[in-house]
């Protein structure tokens, strides 16, 4: 068991993955180097949430390896693979904070369950998680009492409670107002150069996560068709990529449904011969 | 060409496979509820306040539903007897139909209802959120942590309620016999004593209520475990939990008293 | 919630639910009856025990004093072996006759212990000399027709 100090923390090589016998995700390849942010984009449905949950170990792939420092995730069993997870953080959709306990408790929670430090360590801890995310005044809220941007920086606080080497991010900017939408994107960024971690962001937020990543995934149908960094992304002259990028109405990904033709629906072909 | 009776049988056989497979995963997930049980006393705490929701919560509807039927059966079974002039004999036919019967089964019914749906939404929203995921990413195992100690507080809950219900209904019967209808108290009790056997009768219903808890709440947990994460999933998972607990409890009751019971 | 709240409600809840079983086994049934090192053991033997069963009680002058603790078939002699418990404080005469009675026309059945004249008094573990067998309801019908036959035809 070496966990060589290589330059990447996270490598997907060649992973396939079925869900029963509908093919997800059809040979990916994929780098994390340490220290970086990086954001695998693309439409619903193209495989980034799976690669995402292949990463944390979640999922198995059918084919390939997913090493995180060089130790492949789907070969570890429950305890090992519980001992990385302390080490990773993960930010959800909405944030899934426990809604039967306080902000305070959430964020107190990982240290209270894997660390032995007295509760006056924690709650120093705690505060000082809180206040790196702005809302160090309302640790005693309930999460039913937060709005919705202010629930996932206190999940994001939960996320980096134990300082984890690698964060990932399920969609962090959907459905925030746009004051939100700028906090977040800087404390994913400033959170990561802080802790020195790694942090990869799935996303379909284009504008937001342009500006904060160092280098992205585009992925359309299980495969990834473009990468690079931001300003490559926005120049590229990869369709897919300049449509998503540019938002337009057509492209590789057609604006209307496949279906019978217009004409042909409304019936007028008979009458016009 | 499918005929109707063919289409009807092919449903059928589908349900019932999915039905069995449904089984073996229930009955997989109950093992690991089982084998993960160390921290639900090691941490007796997250136990114990599963004891207050489960427990403690369903007290008010235990000890009145209680006191009714023992009324009842005071007055159901004070105007039969004294139809044989035995109506002295309603403590014992109070007390017995209680004891092995009524406590045990009606008990779990209600808590199933109470406390088994409760457990289900609860599980079943916590899943919906995303809870269950995040504390499986955080390296806490759910199954020890959420589900566990739910599991025990309900099977450490339901002989107590079981035991307060039938408690309630011999004084709810002494109410009616004795103090409204003139049925003489000294009799009452003496009859009771004399026929309620503490092995046969009392024991044999605490381990009724013991394993219709054991029942109760791994349906309720279960059901909620599995449920779609989607509002309509939540619900139907609460609506079966009440269904098939029920059921099941009746059923386990048949076989326990066919065991218990025999030629006494 | 506040843990002590939630600590307090459940330790109420166990404590009623305890004592509520505790009610049912002390004042609700008959548990409180017999305490084996208070006791002692006598054997009486029958030829018929009809429908005694373990527990059944044991009455002197109706008044209970004992137990049944076992019922065993002797291949030996035939006989059906009663091993009874009775009361310590209780002193039975060696010409104790032991009879099986049925409480009530169609009760369950018990054993009636009659007392002799002995001066001696049976000590644990001695067998009782005389036993009365359980009355079989169709060997008295048979005899009752038996008894009636012989009479013959009414004059």
């Amino acid at each position: 068991m070496e966990a060589a100090i290589t330059q990447n923390l996270v490598e997907v090589e060649d992973v396939e993955f079925r869900y029963d016998l509908r093919p997800v995700l059809k040979g990916i390849h994929m780098r994390f180097p340490r220290g970086k942010v990086l954001a695998i984009m693309g439409l619903s449905g193209c495989g980034k949430t799976t690669t995402l949950r292949l990463i944390a170990g979640q999922l198995k792939p059918t084919r390939g390896s997913v090493r995180i420092a060089g130790r492949p995730v789907h070969t570890l069993d429950q305890s090992e693979l519980y001992t990385l997870r302390r080490r990773m953080g993960m930010l959800f959709q909405f944030g899934a904070l426990f809604t039967d306990m306080s902000v305070y408790d959430n964020v107190a929670f990982q240290l209270r369950e894997h660390t032995a430090l007295p509760e006056a360590i924690v709650r120093d801890l705690v505060l000082m998680k809180l206040n790196a995310v702005g809302l160090r005044g309302a640790h005693r809220l309930m999460p039913s009492e937060l709005s919705g941007g202010m629930a996932r920086r206190v999940a994001l606080a939960r996320a980096i409670a134990l300082d984890p080497m690698l964060i990932m991010y399920d969609e962090p900017f959907a459905g925030l107002d746009p004051i939100s939408l700028g906090v977040i994107g800087n404390l994913i960024r400033r959170l990561n150069d802080a802790l020195g971690a790694t942090s990869i962001v799935v996303t379909h937020d284009v504008q937001e996560s342009l500006k904060i990543v160092d280098y992205v995934y585009f992925m359309s149908e299980g495969v990834v068709v473009a990468q690079g960094t931001p300003d490559e992304i926005r120049a590229s002259g990869e369709d897919y990529v300049r449509q998503f990028v540019h938002g337009q109405m057509d492209g590789p990904v057609p604006f209307h449904f496949a279906g019978r033709s217009y004409p042909s629906d409304l019936r007028l072909e008979r009458a016009l011969g | 060409m499918d005929s109707v009776l063919l289409r009807a049988l092919r449903h059928i056989g589908h349900r019932v496979i999915d039905g069995v497979w449904r089984l073996g995963y229930a009955s997989r997930f109950f093992a690991l509820v089982l084998l993960r049980s160390g921290p639900s006393f090691r941490r007796f705490p997250l136990t114990v306040r599963e004891i207050y929701y489960a427990g403690v919560l369903s007290l008010i509807i235990i000890l009145v539903s209680g006191l009714f039927v023992g009324m009842v059966l005071g007055l159901q079974g004070y105007d039969t007897l004294q139809r044989f002039g035995s109506e002295e004999a309603v403590g014992t036919l109070v007390a017995l139909s209680l004891v092995r019967e009524l406590g045990p089964v009606v008990a779990a019914l209600l808590f199933a209802s109470r406390a088994g749906s409760a457990m289900t939404a609860e599980i079943g929203l916590m899943k919906a959120t995303e809870q269950i995921t995040a504390l499986d990413m955080m390296a806490i195992d759910p199954i020890a942590r959420i589900v566990g100690p739910r599991f025990w507080a309900g099977v450490i809950s339901m002989p107590l309620l079981a035991a307060l219900f039938s408690a309630m209904g011999i004084f709810g019967g002494y109410l009616i016999a004795v103090v409204l209808l003139g049925v003489d108290a000294g009799a009452f009790w003496s009859q009771m004593q004399a026929s309620v056997d503490l092995q046969e009768d009392v024991m044999n219903g605490v381990i009724k209520s013991i394993v219709f808890g054991v029942a109760v709440t791994a349906i309720a947990l279960f059901e909620g475990y599995d449920a779609p994460p989607t509002a309509e999933g939540v619900s139907g998972a609460t609506t079966r939990t009440v269904v098939t607990s029920s059921l099941a409890v009746l059923a386990l009751d048949f076989v326990l008293t066919a065991f218990m019971f025999r030629g006494t | 919630m506040d843990r002590r709240v939630i600590d307090l409600w459940v330790g109420i809840f166990v404590v009623a639910g305890i004592a509520a079983f505790f009610v049912l086994a002390l004042q609700v049934s008959n548990a409180g009856s017999f305490n084996t090192a208070d006791s002692y053991r006598l054997i009486a033997e029958f030829n018929n025990i009809g429908g005694l069963r373990v527990q059944a009680p044991i009455k002197s002058a109706g008044v209970v004093v004992g137990r049944v603790d076992s019922i065993e078939f002797d291949n030996d002699k035939f006989v059906a072996r009663v091993v009874m418990r009775l009361d310590k404080r209780i002193k039975l005469p060696k010409d104790t006759i032991a009879s099986i009675l049925t409480s009530g026309l169609l009760g369950e059945q018990y054993i009636g212990l009659d007392g002799g004249g002995d001066p001696v008094n049976l000590a644990d573990g001695e067998r009782l000399k005389q036993t009365q067998s359980a009355v079989v309801l169709e060997k008295l019908i048979g005899q009752f027709l038996y008894g009636k036959a012989a009479e013959g035809p009414a004059k």
